[in-house]
């Protein structure tokens, strides 16, 4: 039995990823022997594992081919972001931001802004060409983040194709990053108090050409996989979540979506400019693994309409607020103006205080709730700063999920979380 | 101001609700509602079940090592079909344990784990305290104020014994910890100074 179980810790999922007809005739081999015991035996899948999306150590213990418990074992990618920002500046804790779920770095900047606005009290004072400029990056980031999830989604379910065409669309979108923050993925671009810098005056046209064939792409990424024979009989009713299941262990976002719960923060408890603008909830119904892909999907669809909005709505103007006790000053002005340069260096050396205050902000990042507690204390580091990692919580309950499923439906699962070390090791 | 009176309303409802409890709101916004340790169970039951806050999003500890009970456990709670969020806020010591809400909301043990990892409080009736992000066999409470940002062990791969090693941190510069609470604003008086201070707060009298 031990030779079965090395065999299929190192081929197990690989193989029945490829060639799901494989399963069957496994398990019914085993029938016509008549083994009477039925060995559990453990399955070590991780830590490296294309499957785990990063660096999973997930302890299968299984009932033959089936999943009786699943124990993740994270931490493996934790670097210790929360202690680390205690003894940094305001300022110099967003780059860490950018490197929690580095799938969508914008998403994770935009709670810590809003947070540290919301202590410092200017959260009314962002001018609104920032507000519209960090809603609608916020959107491409939803798309971009999307579209790795379902694209690697469907890798892990045999589909190779919409990995190499998602990645192109996703090259584009972190071309638009490079424009506006001068970098790919750890862009570092938005400011308590706005964004770093304003767009190049190409960009808006060149986001307006992309969101023009964009749709086109989704046509062509949903003719391969939503009606898809073998994508269907990997993810329909595989994972089912009920909503009550859902709201118990801590469910947000899509996953929460795709079990027919409709709660979006950005429409309830609105934020940005997403009160102004015009968009939908996609729900799914049986909380399978194919809702949560379903509800991805349509979600992309919504936010290329919010991002046309937003082009719309960008109007010139400030970029950030005019106190430069918290924002830095112009760089022309630093050359003429003493006070701006006292300014710029007090900036740079000790930075802002943040009057004591306590918050616990959300924003709908691509993944859930993305939750900021932080934790002023008057002076200018944080005294505290928990990050609220949406799939924390949807890995937890890998195992109620994952409970009786074949191996090969524990990757799909997986995949339909939607999970990302960097936020959930912190 | 609609928004202030409707927390006040809860609030007070909260308060009246479950005995020894204290509510704030923080800035206008945020509901706080400080709970005693004992029957925490029950009172969060009743925040599930009476106030409809079905959701656990998040428990985090705080460390506050000047207070006689040094750690917060902050929990987080969201009504989705109210659509309104509670802290509640729960004080103990590195001894005294707090009871466990797994049994609540499922989602907390890994919460609790955490806590547990991150800062040593510990949560009575939770079967699965282990630690949860930090290495396997790892010592101490990372979080703790008191723990220092550059650990006590860091790791190598040994060429010669052919596997990682642990060893003592061994920093090539010391660790550097700059005060920046400014001498501009913060301080009063410079040394020296302290006349013009003195003349300073008369003036500001009259």
């Amino acid at each position: 039995m031990s030779g079965s179980s090395a065999m299929a810790s190192e081929a197990g999922p690989l193989t029945s990823a490829a060639d799901p007809a494989s399963m069957p005739s496994a398990t019914g081999a085993s029938n016509e022997v008549k083994t009477v015991e039925v060995d559990s035996h453990t399955i070590n899948f991780g830590p490296q594992h294309p499957a785990a999306h990063g660096v999973l150590r997930l302890i299968l213990e299984m009932k033959g081919e089936m999943v009786e418990r699943a124990d993740p074992h994270i931490g493996l990618l934790h670097r210790g972001t929360e202690k680390l920002i205690e003894y940094k500046t305001y300022l110099q804790a967003m780059p860490y931001m950018d490197r929690l779920d580095y799938v969508s770095p914008m998403c994770m900047e935009h709670s810590w802004v809003l947070a540290v606005e919301r202590l410092l009290r200017i959260e009314n004072d962002v001018p609104e060409r920032a507000r519209v400029i960090r809603t609608m990056f916020a959107e491409l980031t939803r798309i971009l983040n999307h579209l790795l999830n379902v694209t690697t989604y469907a890798l892990d379910c045999g589909a190779i194709t919409p990995a190499l065409w998602g990645f192109e669309q996703r090259e584009h979108l972190l071309e638009f990053y490079e424009a506006a923050g001068g970098s790919h993925y750890h862009v570092n671009y938005f400011r308590p108090g706005g964004v770093s810098r304003d767009l190049p005056t190409d960009l808006p046209g060149r986001i307006s050409g992309w969101c023009d064939q964009f749709p086109k792409f989704l046509d062509d990424l949903e003719g391969l996989l939503t009606n898809n024979r073998i994508f269907k009989q990997r993810t329909v009713d595989i994972g089912i979540m009920t909503a009550e299941m859902a709201m118990e262990w801590g469910f947000s976002g899509p996953c929460l979506r795709a079990s027919g719960v409709p709660w979006d923060l950005r429409k309830s408890q609105p934020y940005e400019i997403y009160e102004q603008l015009d968009f939908e909830i996609p729900v799914g119904r049986q909380g399978d693994c194919y809702d949560r892909y379903l509800v991805r999907m349509m979600e992309m669809r919504q936010s290329l309409s919010m991002v046309k909005q937003c082009l719309a709505r960008l109007k010139p103007g400030p970029i950030k607020i005019l106190d430069n006790k918290i924002v830095p000053p112009k760089r022309g002005e630093m050359k003429r103006s003493m006070e701006s340069l006292i300014h710029h260096f007090k900036l740079y050396t000790e930075g802002f205080h943040v009057p004591e205050g306590t918050t616990y902000t959300v924003t709908e990042a691509p993944k859930g709730e993305y939750g900021m507690y932080l934790v002023a204390d008057g002076t200018n580091r944080p005294y505290r700063c928990k990050v609220r990692a949406p799939g924390y919580a949807h890995l937890q309950a890998m195992e109620v999920l994952s409970k009786g499923h074949m191996l090969a439906d524990a990757v799909a699962i997986i995949g339909s979380l939607d999970i990302v070390f960097g936020e959930i090791d912190r | 101001m609609g928004e202030n009176a409707i927390l006040a309303e809860l609030g007070e409802a909260v308060q009246a609700a479950l005995p020894g409890g204290r509510t704030d709101i923080e800035r206008g916004a945020e509901l706080v509602l400080t709970l005693p340790r004992e029957g925490l169970v029950a009172a969060m039951l009743r925040l599930r079940d009476e106030f409809h806050f079905e959701q656990l999003m998040d428990l985090c500890g705080t460390d506050w090592p000047n207070r006689p009970l040094r750690f917060e456990v902050v929990y987080n709670l969201l009504s989705l079909s109210r659509n309104r969020r509670i802290r509640v806020v729960v004080a103990t010591d590195a001894a005294t344990p707090v009871p466990s809400i797994a049994s609540v909301w499922p989602c907390a043990t890994w919460y609790e784990r955490e806590a547990w990892d991150m800062y040593g409080i510990v949560f009575e009736g939770q079967t699965d305290l282990r630690r949860l992000l930090t290495d396997y066999g790892f010592e101490g409470h990372p979080l703790r104020k008191d723990f220092p940002l550059t650990g006590h062990v860091e790791v190598r791969y040994d060429e010669e014994r052919k596997q990682v090693v642990y060893e003592p941190v061994k920093l090539q510069q010391d660790f550097r910890n700059f005060d920046f609470l400014s001498p501009w604003e913060g301080m009063t008086s410079l040394p020296g100074d302290e006349k013009v201070h003195l003349n300073r707060i008369e003036e500001s009298k009259a």
